[in-house]
């Protein structure tokens, strides 16, 4: 087995399915966050297989650009996502998201 | 030996991420999901952006991760009871795979070169973040400021 | 035998023992073979040094306390360490019975993986790098940075509140003093515009006036970054006097309480060779690497240039260790925040101001006074020696 774009591809799709399935699937509101992150990671691991198999060579690294601004922005999802978990929890005591139903406190 | 490891970091990379998506155990779900992010850091060094695969580490298995468990321990009492689970994810997230590899291989414009290693020195990505992108840089740099007050806020106890 | 050959002779016998390989066996056999022997080498220098640190803390810290420190097992105690270990062996493994086996069993390991992946990048001598990657100090860091997961998953796989509570309390600790950690490393980064430690030491190589070493360390914003890095580093290794987390007296053993036997073994080395790497890097970064002090000693092996600095560094950290109380918690944290934070901060613009100048001494004196400004005014500002107020308490719900 040589390791082609399409390889990197479905193996990236693989683990974008496999996000959305956390994310759909379980109802605890950090496996939604951890879902949608796979999901980025996922997403990163495309840039870079297009940047790296790309047959024109860019002067700059575009992909590893994309992907670092991704991360950045990913690990501030985290961060405020988080924090809303633990608020949410404070409020309602439960982190099920089928039992946030109310809008109001 | 690169299709080798190539095979060998997919099945980590994949079967870490399945026990992240699926242990019913908070806590072990949350470290495999640490441990997956080696996995998919291994994959960036085997496309020579090492740089990015070591910001990975440290970004997710250094921060994320321990913000992660941390929450998980914050919100105990309610790891330990039972939560739903919707098998009609299951079925879309099956979908949605067919789908994406049914698409892949029916592309027929993707570039099949063969695997070159072209290494990113962290020189290059220096300079071009700060010369082209400098302008994302300031941005992303203002947006982590306010997602960190903006997380401060959220978890501040109000004033009795 | 002339200078050069002896400085290089580790490299010349890998090259000897890999040349038996070449020509018989693929190619990819080869790369990792020569891995395997840098990892083996590695090892058993460190874990060689870890059993003699050992058994010279106890001794000086012996000496420190007016007494004789271990002298029964063989001449002067030398043997103390192969005791010891086979006192580690041979204790029953205890696992508790709630436990979360699997994470109780990985933390340990996890642990040291990472201590001996960060000692990998370190340059031990000219051309002796284990591990030659373009973002070396972004390695050491990152692979660090794993660690504070180990140490979570050692006080919660254990279920122990004790556990727990060292765990959080060494988590928040490392993750404050990792910022200082960090930026104290960026002016070094910055002036050498590199993040390749090899580089790092090269920069390094050249000495003003034909004597004075072009080291880090001899500027102002250096000498200023490497006291705070070597703080920080102290409290990353979780030494006294910044051994709260393990702090006996308070919480047993923190998130070891539950460790026995060989695991407890693994998590002293783990910290042992955490400590070496640390000092390695601190060697690597402001103290010249592998570089002789005085040109003229130049002909002394670079290796025995690195060891020696590194054994220096860790002398002070035993004396350290020998000389100071244990730091209360929350006066920790404060110093993180308020003190190293900012310092560390001044010693990135300082180096900025140092660079732009030319490098010269009115750059020096620049450099210096803004660091002596800062230092003066964060030293005003957080002066509460007439600040005494009744101690007030803040319980966990």
């Amino acid at each position: 087995m040589i390791a082609t774009l399409q390889i990197f591809l479905i193996i990236s799709a693989a683990l974008f399915s496999i996000g959305l399935l956390a994310a759909l699937s379980r109802r605890h509101a950090i496996f939604i966050l951890i879902g949608i992150e796979m999901m980025l990671a996922a997403a990163n691991l495309n840039f870079i297989a297009f940047w790296q198999f790309s047959p024109v060579r860019a002067p700059q690294p575009v992909g590893v650009m994309f992907v670092i601004f991704t991360i950045a922005i990913a690990a501030a999802e985290a961060a405020v996502g988080l924090a809303m978990v633990i608020a949410v929890y404070r409020h309602f005591r439960t982190t099920n998201v089928d039992q946030l139903t109310r809008l109001k406190g | 030996m690169n299709s080798v490891a190539f095979a060998v970091i997919a099945i980590f990379t994949l079967v870490f991420a399945v026990a992240a998506a699926t242990n019913p155990r908070l806590m072990h779900a949350a470290l495999s999901f640490a441990v997956m992010f080696v996995g998919i850091a291994a994959f960036f060094f085997l496309l020579g952006a090492e740089f990015v695969g070591l910001v990975q580490i440290f970004v997710y298995v250094g921060a994320v991760a321990v913000l992660i468990v941390f929450t998980i321990l914050l919100t105990r009492r309610d790891a330990e009871e039972r939560h739903g689970f919707k098998w009609g994810g299951v079925v879309v997230a099956i979908g949605v795979f067919v789908g994406l590899v049914w698409a892949i291989l029916k592309t027929n414009s993707l570039p099949t070169l063969p695997y070159l290693v072209k290494a990113v020195t962290v020189k290059e990505i220096g300079t071009t973040l700060m010369t082209q992108d400098v302008w994302p840089l300031m941005c992303v740099g203002v947006l982590l400021t306010a997602a960190l007050i903006g997380a401060l806020v959220l978890v501040m106890e109000d004033e009795p | 035998m002339r200078a050069e050959d002896v400085d290089q002779v580790f490299v010349h016998l890998k090259g000897w023992v890999l040349s038996f390989l070449v020509g018989h066996v693929p190619d990819w056999l080869v790369q990792i073979a020569s891995s395997l022997l840098n990892i083996a080498m590695l090892l058993g220098v460190f874990l060689t040094l870890f059993a003699l640190m050992s058994v010279f803390e106890r001794k000086i810290l012996g000496r420190i306390q007016n007494r004789y420190g271990p002298n029964r097992v063989g001449p002067f105690g030398l043997f103390q360490p192969v005791a010891d270990g086979i006192k580690m062996l041979i204790k029953e493994d205890i696992v508790p019975a709630r436990a979360d086996k699997v994470v109780h069993f990985l933390a340990p390991i996890g642990m040291a993986a990472a201590a001996i992946l960060a000692l990998g990048v370190i340059p031990y001598g000219n051309n002796m790098t284990a591990f030659v990657i373009d973002g070396g100090i972004l390695f050491f860091f990152a692979v660090g940075s794993t660690t504070e997961l180990a140490v979570f998953m050692a006080g919660w796989g254990s279920n122990n509140k004790f556990s727990l509570l060292g765990a959080m309390r060494a988590i928040a600790q490392m993750i404050s003093y990792e910022l200082p950690l960090i930026i104290t490393v960026l002016p070094v980064v910055m002036v050498v515009g590199s993040l390749n430690p090899d580089k790092i030491v090269h920069a390094q190589k050249y000495y003003h006036f034909g004597f004075v070493p072009n080291w880090f360390v001899l500027t102002p914003w250096g000498a200023t970054a490497f006291i705070l890095f070597f703080v920080s580093g102290l409290v990353e290794s979780n030494r006294t006097p910044f051994d709260v987390p393990e702090g006996e007296s308070e919480i047993v053993a923190g998130h070891m309480t539950e460790y026995s036997g060989f695991k407890y073994a693994t998590f002293f080395m783990a910290e042992y060779l955490g400590m070496f790497a640390v000092s390695g890097l601190a060697v690597t970064l402001f103290l010249g690497g592998w570089h002789a002090p005085l040109p003229w000693l130049g002909f002394i092996p670079s290796y025995v240039w690195f060891f020696a600095k590194l054994s220096v560094l860790l002398f002070v950290f035993i004396w350290v260790r020998g000389t100071l109380p244990r730091i209360r918690v929350d006066h920790m944290m404060n110093f993180a925040w308020k003190f190293m934070l900012p310092m560390a901060f001044t010693c990135f613009v300082s180096a900025a101001v140092w660079h732009y100048n030319g490098r010269r001494l009115s750059g020096w004196l620049w450099s210096f006074a803004i660091i002596a400004i800062v230092y003066v005014t964060l030293s005003l500002l957080l002066d509460t020696r007439r600040k005494f107020a009744p101690r007030t308490y803040r319980f966990a719900e």
